[in-house]
């Protein structure tokens, strides 16, 4: 018996010390999304997809701790002071949503750990100031986007727009974004009207916008919630064009709009359409693999796009972990500082959004190659030329 | 704006506010006969709605694993609870109301649900399986706490919500879902046109408003509640059961809301924490009918989904600020008339 309990208290032991030598080779990876709450659509498919990646990047493993944080800030803020204070971690991932991220700015600077963000809004990395030196974000400006659609409506000859947005940071973000992009472009915005994710109707706004005879309407929602005034639109016999923003790109959007959205064009990062790209793009092959792979473990027609952000954010850190190495020790101030400036220099890193290219002033590094135009055709999307 | 506008708009609110009248008034039900102010009311609507789009879509419907854990926790309740006076009548009963009646609906459900049976079967295997979640959670959840104060009452409820809540988004995932309606047709009356669904709502709102009626004034079952809810200790004297009240009140809630539910799913689309607002909605017209009176709480939800669909039309930035402030002042008023006796019962 005595035998046994020692045997026991020496293999704990030898785990114990184990464990303590592993901790100081280990790079922490803290990740703290929306898996709950409204943003949960988001939230999901990014722990999903974080989940796919490699727990060993230059012969060091990789741990990540993910945690919800609901979308509400409070909480992405105690997670993340959490991640750091008691997991030790080197880097953070998160969070889903543009509120959530803003309050996480200050404690990344505070406590010198470099933050990638998931969230889409611009502010959140400009302008660039002591603060946002360590913030940096893989979805596309809202702006890139907005350039996008408005360029695309000039050259369908569209002039006059319709906007309905949601009634929250998204929609609001969007509404400015588009306005600037649209006098730009010559484009004049006839009505301006927002509504609400668990709106049970929204005639009211519908009817506000066939009034104003708009030559098209954008509609700046998130997910499936944006199908709604592109449905009751249609009930109302409204026949212009129909834009959607990058917001809606996963599969339940076409499920849940069916016939009524057929047609729509938006724009939106080029995983998307992955398989329809030529050859040539770096990014279709490693969309492609992103997909398979994430489709492997979750079920067929999982893949989101929103899953997809948080693949780049974890393909940019490992990336960035093999230079930061040289320079300090997992778990050291260095290693989380040298992390900062390899994140910074990352060049024409080919990521299932884009390509990115950082710099000291733009701490997103997308251009023209991580947007394309898609519309909805046959119930799929499809890439236009 | 001109009169076809208008038209549109008020229809549009009418058949927002019969959806919020069936919430107001079961919840005006659960709180005279319980003191509960029934916070979940809402996620029964996201519940019916989701459970129905499922079996719409020909799928298993994840809320029927809930009914089946919640009824033997029902059970346990229930036998605790009589743990004293056990006798086989009531064992029976309580057997056959939280054990057979989920196993039957269970083995239904796994057989119908695949095969599509149409919108009438359904509908009805919808509100089986959501409705007696109400009563189960009454047992297991409200029943030991009957003679609390209403503000612990209150957080029970809360606590009921955000389970749900959290259920909810296990079950149906993130995403939400619409379903096909009962009826597609469209009429044109002059410049406007109804839709099929909208008649389908306001008619059922009406009948079970009537139905209803019958039942408070003529039933027995109906006579108790009643009584109950004018006096619960004179109702007990003459030897009406709080439990069996109670349970009976939860049930009608709970098949209100999944009706709710399924009449709303075909019009927009339900994520599985849209059922709060809506329920909401129904609880300001409770409030404005002063959680007492049926008839209030019905014209003042008709009221709300009317103010909802205008301000939709002119402020939509400002469309809940606009309807969740109706309710000042009408509190104002109401506590000017009559200074309310705070209930401590």
């Amino acid at each position: 018996m005595s035998k046994i309990r020692a045997l026991v208290l020496l293999s704990a032991l030898a785990s114990m010390s184990g464990a303590v030598i592993a901790r100081a080779e280990t790079i922490h990876v803290g990740v703290t999304i929306s898996t709950t709450g409204p943003a949960a659509s988001l939230g999901i498919p990014q722990r999903n997809s974080i989940a796919l990646m490699p727990k060993e990047i230059a012969g060091q493993s990789v741990e990540y701790t993910v945690l919800d944080d609901g979308g509400d800030s409070t909480r992405a803020v105690a997670n993340m002071r959490k991640l750091i204070d008691e997991d030790h971690a080197d880097a953070i991932i998160g969070s889903s949503t543009t509120p959530a991220s803003m309050a996480m700015i200050a404690v990344a600077a505070e406590k010198l750990v470099p933050m990638i963000s998931l969230a889409a809004s611009a502010s959140l990395i400009a302008p660039m100031d002591a603060q946002r030196r360590w913030v940096f974000k893989v979805p596309q400006n809202d702006s890139l986007m907005a350039d996008a659609i408005a360029a695309h409506m000039q050259a369908a000859g569209v002039k006059t727009v319709g906007f309905i947005g949601f009634n929250d940071a998204y929609g609001d973000g969007w509404a400015l974004e588009f306005d600037r992009a649209a006098k730009a472009h010559g484009l004049k915005v006839a009505a301006s009207e927002r509504f609400a994710r668990n709106d049970t109707s929204v005639t009211g706004q519908v009817l506000r916008l066939v009034a104003a005879r708009p030559d098209a309407v954008l509609i700046a929602g998130a997910g499936t919630p944006a199908a709604l005034p592109q449905v009751a639109l249609h009930e109302r016999g409204y026949t212009g064009k129909y834009y959607q923003t990058h917001g809606i790109d996963n599969n339940d959007f076409l499920r849940v709009g069916g016939k009524d959205v057929e047609g729509t064009i938006l724009p939106a990062g080029p995983m998307l359409v992955a398989a329809q790209l030529p050859d040539s793009n770096p990014i279709k092959a490693h969309a492609l693999d992103y997909i398979t792979r994430y489709e492997a473990a979750n079920g067929a027609g999982s893949v989101s796009t929103f899953g997809g952000h948080a693949y780049d954010a974890a393909t940019l850190l490992s990336a960035a972990i093999p230079g930061a190495l040289a320079k300090g020790k997992p778990g050291t101030a260095e290693f989380r500082a040298a992390l900062r400036d390899s994140l910074e220099a990352q060049h024409d890193l080919v990521l299932v959004h884009g390509i990115a290219t950082m710099g000291p002033q733009d701490h997103n590094g997308f251009d023209d190659r991580a947007r394309v135009m898609v519309t909805i055709q046959g119930g799929a999307w499809k890439l236009l030329p | 704006m001109d009169h076809t506008i208008a038209l549109i708009l008020v229809q549009d609110g009418i058949v927002n506010g019969a959806i919020y009248a069936l919430l107001a008034l079961s919840l005006v039900l659960v709180f005279t006969v319980t003191r509960v102010i029934f916070i979940p009311q809402g996620e029964f609507v996201a519940f019916g709605a989701l459970t129905y789009a499922a079996l719409d879509g020909g799928q298993v419907p994840g809320s029927l694993w809930l009914l089946c854990s919640l009824g033997p926790l029902a059970w346990l309740a229930g036998m605790w609870r009589q743990r004293r006076g056990l006798n086989a009548a009531s064992m029976l009963r309580l057997t056959l109301g939280t054990l057979v009646l989920p196993g039957v609906v269970t083995a239904l459900a796994l057989v119908l649900a695949p095969r599509k049976p149409g919108v009438v079967v359904e509908t009805l295997l919808t509100l089986a399986i959501v409705a007696p979640m109400a009563p189960y959670i009454y047992r297991v959840g409200f029943l030991p706490l009957a003679d609390a104060p209403v503000l612990v009452l209150l957080i029970a409820a809360v606590a009921v919500h955000l389970a749900m809540l959290g259920l909810g988004l296990l079950f149906f995932g993130p995403e939400g879902s619409r379903a096909s309606g009962f009826s597609d047709a469209v009429l044109s009356l002059g410049d406007v046109t109804v839709q099929g669904q909208g008649l389908w709502i306001v008619g059922l709102t009406l009948a079970l408003m009537g139905a209803l009626y019958g039942f408070f004034a003529f039933t027995l079952v109906g006579k108790a509640l009643r009584a109950t809810a004018v006096n619960r200790l004179g109702a007990r004297l003459v030897g009406i059961g709080i439990a069996q009240s109670g349970a009976i009140a939860f049930a009608m809630a709970g098949a209100i809301g999944a009706l709710s539910g399924i009449l709303v799913a075909p019009l927009t689309t339900i994520y599985y924490d849209s059922g709060f607002l809506v329920g909401l909605k129904g609880f300001t017209a409770a409030i404005i009918g002063g959680m007492a009176s049926y008839p209030a709480a019905a014209l003042a939800a008709v009221l709300v989904g009317i103010v909802e669909s205008f301000s939709s039309f002119w402020a939509s930035a400002f469309k809940e600020v606009i309807v969740f402030t109706v309710i000042i002042p009408v509190l104002l008023w109401r506590s000017w008339r009559r200074p309310v006796a705070e209930d401590d019962a």
